[in-house]
C-alpha cells in the first residue's frame, strides 16, 4: 500500500518538475528553432520546431555580418577579466587586514563596507557618468571598469573567510620571515581558492549582463559589450527578422551557457555561497 | 595590550602591523571613497540643483525638484509600475522557487538535471532571452498566442497592450529569478537535520503538509527572509527588460524607476532632477534593508 502510493507520488512529482522544467526550456527551444528559419516560414506562424528549410546558415551570416560578435564578445572578456582581476588584487588585501592584523580602523572598515553594500551602480551613475564626461574618458575600458574597481561585496565574502583560516598558520608564516604581503599571497590565497571562484562566477555573471553602466558610458560601439551590441543589432534590424535575431542572440547567450554547463556544480555552488553570505 | 609600558618591543611591533594594515586597506579605501561614499554624497547634492549637462553653471535650488516629482505624472506612474512588478514577481517567483527546490530535495535520480535546468535562466544574458521572450510574446506569430489560438483563445498584444505589458515583462522576471532563489531553497532544505522530520513524524505529523508546517517552514525562515528581501531588492531594480523590449512604453504603461532615471539623466541630461529620483531609489532600498534587519533581529530573538 505505502509502496504504491509512494511510487504514485514519485510520478506525480517527476511529471510536474518535468512540465515546469519543459516551460523553462522553452525560450531557448525556440530560439534554436527560430534561428534555423526562413522570414517565410517564421511568420507562417506555425508551431512546429523543426524547419522546412534549414536557414541557419543564411541567419548566422546576417547576424555575424551586421554586428562584429568577435569584437562584442571580446569586449566582454576583457572588461570581465579586468573587473575580476582589479576586484580582487584590491580587496583581498583589505580583507585580510580587517581580519587578521590589528587594525585600529577595522570596526570603521566594516561599517563602511555595509554602507557601500547599500549602493548599487544605478545610485551613483550620475556624478560618475559626469565626473568620466569632464575627463573625457567615456567609450574606453577604463569608464567600463573603473566603477567597478572596489567591490564592498568582495571584502565582505573575503573578510568572513579570511576569519576561519587558523592564527597558528599566519603566525608560523611570520616565524619563517615571510612578509605581510607574501603571507597574503602565499598563505592566505591558496586557502581562500573557493572565496575566490565563488566571488569569480558571482562578478562575472554579473558584469557579463550588465547593460545599465555600459549603456551610459558607451556610445561607441568599439567598446560595446555583448548586451549593449545586441541591442544595437536589435536596432538597426527594426526587430523584424527574428531568424538572425534569434541567430544573434544564440551567439551571445553561448559562452556563458557553456561555461555554466562545464562547470555547474561550481557555478551553483558559488551562486549559493555569494547569494548567502550577501 | 594592557603591558603597554613594561611591553616596550611588543608595542612597536603592534604600531608596525598596524602601519602595513593601513597600506594593504590603502587601495580599497581609496577607491571606496573615490566610486562610492564621493559619488552618492554628489547625488544627494546634486538634487538639490538644477544641473543639466551641457549647461555651464548650476545653482542649488533647494527642494524644488523634490516638489516638481510630487506632481510629475511619469515619475509617481513609474514609482506605481515598479511596485506592482514587484507585487507580481516577488511572491510569485518564491513560491515557485520553494515549489521546485521541495520537488527536487525528494527527487532521487535527475536532481542535477533539474536543478540545471530551472538555473540555466540565471546564467544565461538577460537582454538576449529577453529578445527571445519578445518573440514568443509577438501578438500574432509569437508561439504563445498561436498555441492560444489553437485552443481557441484570443491572446493577447502582451508587450505592445498598455494593459497587459506588465504582465508580460513579470513572466520574463519570475522566468529568469526563479533558479537563483531556488540554489538558495535547496542550500537551506539540505541544511535541515533528518531527524527533525522522524521527531515530527513520531510526535503525530503525518501528511505531507504537517511536516512541511512544522518543520520545514520553520526552519527555512532565515533563507526565505533573505530569498524575500534580495527578490524584492532584485525587482526594483528591473531595468534590463524594459529598456530592450518596450522602453516604458506603450504609453508609459511600462515606465519603471530606473528606466525614468534613465532616461531623465542621461537622455534628456536633467542631472539635478534624476538625482532627486536616484535618492529616493536610494530610500527605497534602504528602507528595505533596515525592515529585514528588524524582522532578522525579532526571528533570532524567537527562534
Amino acid at each position: 500500500m505505502t509502496a504504491h502510493s509512494l511510487s504514485l507520488g514519485r510520478i506525480l512529482r517527476f511529471t510536474l518538475l518535468s512540465l515546469g522544467a519543459l516551460i523553462f526550456l522553452a525560450p531557448y527551444i525556440f530560439m534554436i528553432s527560430t534561428a534555423g528559419k526562413a522570414q517565410s516560414e517564421i511568420f507562417s506562424s506555425s508551431l512546429s520546431l523543426i524547419p522546412e528549410h534549414w536557414s541557419y546558415v543564411e541567419n548566422f551570416t546576417k547576424a555575424l555580418s551586421r554586428v562584429s560578435m568577435p569584437t562584442l564578445l571580446l569586449n566582454g572578456v576583457i572588461v570581465c577579466a579586468m573587473i575580476f582581476l582589479v576586484q580582487v588584487v584590491v580587496a583581498i588585501p583589505c580583507a585580510y587586514a580587517m581580519a587578521k592584523l590589528k587594525f585600529r580602523a577595522a570596526r570603521f572598515m566594516m561599517v563602511l563596507v555595509m554602507l557601500g553594500l547599500l549602493v548599487p551602480i544605478h545610485a551613483t551613475a550620475l556624478p560618475l557618468y559626469v565626473a568620466f564626461d569632464r575627463l573625457a574618458v567615456l567609450n574606453s575600458y577604463t569608464a567600463l571598469v573603473a566603477p567597478f574597481s572596489i567591490s564592498v561585496f568582495a571584502i565582505f565574502l573575503f573578510l568572513q573567510f579570511f576569519r576561519a583560516i587558523p592564527d597558528d598558520l599566519i603566525h608560523a608564516a611570520r616565524l619563517d620571515g615571510m612578509s605581510e604581503v607574501g603571507i597574503v599571497a602565499r598563505v592566505v590565497v591558496p586557502n581562500a581558492w573557493p572565496a575566490i571562484t565563488a566571488f569569480a562566477i558571482f562578478s562575472v555573471v554579473a558584469h557579463w549582463n550588465d547593460l545599465f553602466w555600459p549603456l551610459i558610458v558607451v556610445t561607441n560601439q568599439d567598446y560595446a559589450t555583448p548586451p549593449l551590441g545586441l541591442l544595437s543589432f536589435r536596432a538597426a534590424e527594426a526587430g523584424d527578422d527574428y531568424g538572425a535575431l534569434m541567430a544573434a542572440t544564440l551567439i551571445i547567450t553561448l559562452p556563458l551557457v557553456a561555461a555554466f554547463l562545464l562547470a555547474q556544480k561550481r557555478f551553483v555552488e558559488g551562486i549559493t555561497m555569494t547569494g548567502l553570505k550577501g | 595590550m594592557a603591558s603597554v609600558a613594561t611591553d616596550m618591543p611588543m608595542a612597536a611591533a603592534d604600531r608596525r602591523e598596524g602601519r602595513i594594515a593601513w597600506l594593504l586597506a590603502a587601495p580599497a579605501i581609496t577607491l571606496l571613497f573615490l566610486f562610492i561614499l564621493l559619488p552618492t554624497l554628489a547625488v544627494v547634492v546634486l538634487g538639490f540643483t538644477d544641473f543639466e549637462l551641457g549647461y555651464g553653471g548650476f545653482r542649488f535650488v533647494g527642494f524644488e525638484n523634490y516638489a516638481e516629482l510630487v506632481s510629475d505624472r511619469t515619475f509617481r506612474r513609474s514609482l506605481w509600475n515598479t511596485a506592482v512588478y514587484t507585487a507580481i514577481v516577488t511572491p510569485v517567483s518564491i513560491v515557485l522557487a520553494l515549489a521546485i527546490a521541495m520537488l527536487i530535495e525528494a527527487e532521487t535520480r535527475a536532481k542535477a538535471f533539474f536543478r540545471t535546468v530551472y538555473f540555466l535562466p540565471v546564467a544565461s544574458l538577460l537582454v538576449a532571452m529577453a529578445t527571445v521572450w519578445q518573440f514568443l510574446f509577438h501578438p500574432t506569430i509569437g508561439p504563445i498566442n498561436t498555441f492560444l489560438t489553437q485552443l481557441g483563445i484570443a491572446g493577447p498584444n502582451w508587450l505592445g497592450a498598455s494593459g497587459t505589458v506588465l504582465y508580460g515583462l513579470s513572466i520574463i522576471g519570475i522566468w529568469q529569478s526563479v533558479g537563483f532563489n531556488m540554489v538558495l531553497f535547496l542550500a537551506g532544505l539540505t541544511a535541515i537535520p533528518r531527524e527533525l522530520y522522524a521527531a515530527a513524524e513520531v510526535d503525530g505529523a503525518k501528511s505531507w503538509f504537517d511536516r512541511f508546517r512544522l518543520v520545514t517552514w520553520p526552519m527555512l525562515g532565515p533563507t526565505t527572509l533573505f530569498v524575500t528581501t534580495i527578490s524584492i531588492i532584485n525587482s526594483v531594480k528591473v531595468f534590463e527588460t524594459v529598456k530592450t523590449l518596450t522602453e516604458g512604453g506603450p504609453n508609459k504603461a511600462s515606465e519603471v524607476l530606473l528606466f525614468t532615471i534613465y532616461q531623465e539623466g542621461f537622455v534628456y541630461l536633467r542631472v539635478g532632477y534624476a538625482s532627486a529620483m536616484t535618492v529616493i531609489f536610494l530610500a527605497i532600498l534602504v528602507v528595505l534593508m533596515f525592515l529585514q534587519y528588524r524582522v532578522l533581529d525579532r526571528k533570532v530573538l524567537y527562534a
